[in-house]
């Protein structure tokens, strides 16, 4: 007899992603609405999507989604956690949204300890607009806007965003993690559900920061993005629970 | 009903409070401080939540949230802090959303000073932040008219389902005047179906949105919008008008300004001028019909507390039919009774040496 042992989430709309080739956002979106589905979340749910790739969010998510300015999503999100502080509020952001034009928001909406859940997808690049450096674009890496390579001299250093995040008292779990091998993508998908639950059982602000692909912006095909992520960003950006209620480490399980 | 005593600041809260707003998020700034002060003491007390954001840019994107959310809500500033909030009132424009934001209006440009102006006009009523896009601004002149006109701003901005501004100017705000209240039982705001509050059983997301990246599509829903401006335009005009009926000479005035006009206007009936006055209760819809019901007027004298902005929308409505004379004081100063009345003479002088106006 067959039995169903994969299937579409029901937080998904049947609207298939318009992301580029390789792209990882497919990925995450997916184990966004797992999370919600598994936790049982989705008739409670509302969304706040970025201004870049992800602005479509809304098109994928089968939840409540509001559509935010760029870099404002946590406190549309804090407005809405404030009116409805039953409802499950999750923000999804991009590198160029959270961590340069948003980041007094996210950093106030953290240390505010406001109930509501941060997907953060880092990929190094700023997309929709056309590949120009983010805070997050790791030193040497060429952009748009740094086409000799990022020098430390005159564009700075990478924004850390989970390291600097997990030192606000009102973040109560923080962690990064990467998609770019199954593996990763699973314990992905323990972290955004341990955030999630972390919000269900109001302990304060939570954020995954997710490592993502950009093979339009980085000039790269899926493949060698993936790899690229590894070699380039892993170094950067180290996998793991930066910050993580005593509750939830009780159970010995570590989500990476 | 009760009278009691009340600051104009505290009254734009306790107006809220009366139209059944249970959210303020808002940044400190002066002259509107006793505005938060109030709403931090008293909406926890009814189960209400105030919150004080980082910026005036987050704070109008709580107010944002909180809007998609269903709820009545309410953000208060000064020029300063308004202009950080146009990207977010264009956003609320765009997407649909209503919630009334009050400017206690102080000198610019700038950091300027803290004292009360009008010169935030055209920013309140030209839109401010980018796009094609209109809003309702209502300008009160006394402490009772702020607790009355909370009420109408947040019918119209649920009606329109539009953010809606209400002026002031540091000195309504600041001044103490009796106010009588009535005792009653709460409004109830329309039903919000359009809500994003999660699906709660719904088969289909509501989605809180002002992107239309298709430019026809994004030219269809600016007609839309367009289409609701326009209804606006007939339906919601206020104005008040003293002693029009017979008046040869029109002031022109808002907010507390009308209030000095007024006593110019009872200045010079003494001294035998046919003087009257049209008061502009919204800035936008301007009140376009009161010009028609001004049968008997010659001139219009404007008087406004900056360079001369409203005196672009009487110049509009009266579409050169009519001489239209400015005084105004900028940067925070405040024109006398003595000094208008001095202008009055002085147009009327000038109309009397026979001079072309147009």
């Amino acid at each position: 007899m067959a039995r169903t042992i994969f299937k579409r989430p029901q937080a998904l709309t049947d609207k298939p992603f318009s992301y580029c080739p390789g792209c990882t956002h497919g990925i995450i979106h997916r184990l966004v609405a797992q999370a919600i589905d598994e936790l049982g979340l989705r008739e409670k749910t509302v969304g706040v999507c970025p201004v870049g790739c992800a602005v479509f969010a809304y098109d994928f998510f089968n939840v409540d989604m509001i559509q935010a300015a760029h870099g404002r999503a946590p406190a549309v999100a804090t407005g809405v956690k404030r009116v409805l502080p039953d409802r499950f509020v999750f923000t999804y952001q991009g590198d160029g949204d959270l961590a340069a034009i948003g980041t007094a928001e996210i950093v106030h909406a953290a240390s505010r300890g406001e109930r509501i859940s941060t997907i953060f997808v880092n990929n190094a690049v700023f997309g929709m607009t056309g590949g120009q450096m983010a805070p997050t674009t790791i030193l040497g890496q060429k952009t748009t806007t740094t086409p000799f390579g990022r020098n430390k001299e005159t564009a700075g250093y990478p924004l850390r965003m989970a390291e600097l995040l997990s030192t606000v008292e009102g973040a109560v779990y923080v962690a990064r993690v990467s998609v770019h091998n199954p593996g990763n993508v699973l314990r992905a998908k323990r972290a955004i559900k341990t955030a999630f639950e972390v919000q269900q059982r109001g302990l304060g602000f939570s954020l995954v920061e997710v490592l993502s692909t950009c093979p339009t912006n980085w000039g790269l095909s899926p493949v060698e993005a993936l790899a690229w992520l590894e070699k380039n960003m892993l170094p950067v950006y180290p996998l793991g629970e930066f910050k993580k209620p005593a509750e939830f480490s009780e159970g010995g399980e570590t989500a990476c | 009903m009760s009278r009691v005593l009340m600051k104009g600041n505290e009254a734009f809260g306790e107006g809220a409070i009366r139209a059944g707003c249970r959210h303020f998020f808002g940044y400190p700034i002066t002259p509107q401080s006793e505005l938060p002060h109030f709403l931090a003491r008293r909406l926890p007390e009814i189960g209400g939540v105030y919150l004080q954001a980082e910026s005036e840019v987050a704070a109008i994107n709580m107010v944002y949230g909180a809007a998609a959310a269903g709820a009545r809500v309410l953000t208060s500033s000064s020029g300063p802090g308004i202009s950080l909030m146009q990207e977010g009132i264009s956003y609320m424009a765009g997407a649909e959303l209503p919630c009334v934001i009050v400017n206690v209006m102080r000198g610019g440009p700038g950091l300027g000073n803290i004292a009360p102006s009008q010169g935030d006009y055209f920013q309140a009523t030209r839109g401010g932040g980018h796009g094609d896009y209109r809003m309702s601004v209502l300008a009160p002149a006394t402490v009772q008219e702020i607790i009355e006109m909370m009420q109408e701003a947040f019918d119209l901005a649920d009606r329109y389902r539009n953010p809606v501004m209400v002026v002031g100017d540091g000195i309504l705000g600041q001044m103490m005047e009796p106010v009588e209240m009535e005792e009653g039982t709460l409004p109830s705001p329309p039903p919000k179906p359009w809500a994003t509050v999660g699906l709660g059983g719904r088969t289909q997301p509501n989605i809180i949105n002002s992107l239309y990246i298709v430019p026809e599509v994004n030219e269809e829903r600016n007609w839309a919008l367009a289409a609701k401006y326009d209804t606006m335009k007939v339906a919601e005009q206020r104005w008040e008008e003293y002693r029009l009926e017979d008046a040869e000479t029109v002031l022109v005035a808002f907010g507390t300004v009308a209030r000095i006009a007024k006593a110019v206007v009872d200045r010079a009936r003494k001294a035998g001028i046919a003087a009257g006055l049209i008061r502009p209760i919204t800035l936008w819809p301007f009140p376009e019909k009161a010009f028609l019901r001004a049968g008997r007027a010659e001139r219009f004298l404007v008087v406004e507390m900056n360079l001369g902005q409203m005196v672009e929308d009487v110049r509009l409505t009266v579409n050169g039919g009519f001489p239209i004379h400015f005084y105004g004081r900028p940067g925070g100063t405040v024109p006398t009774v003595r000094e208008v009345f001095a202008e009055l003479q002085k147009v009327m002088e000038v109309s009397a040496g026979g001079q072309n106006h147009f």
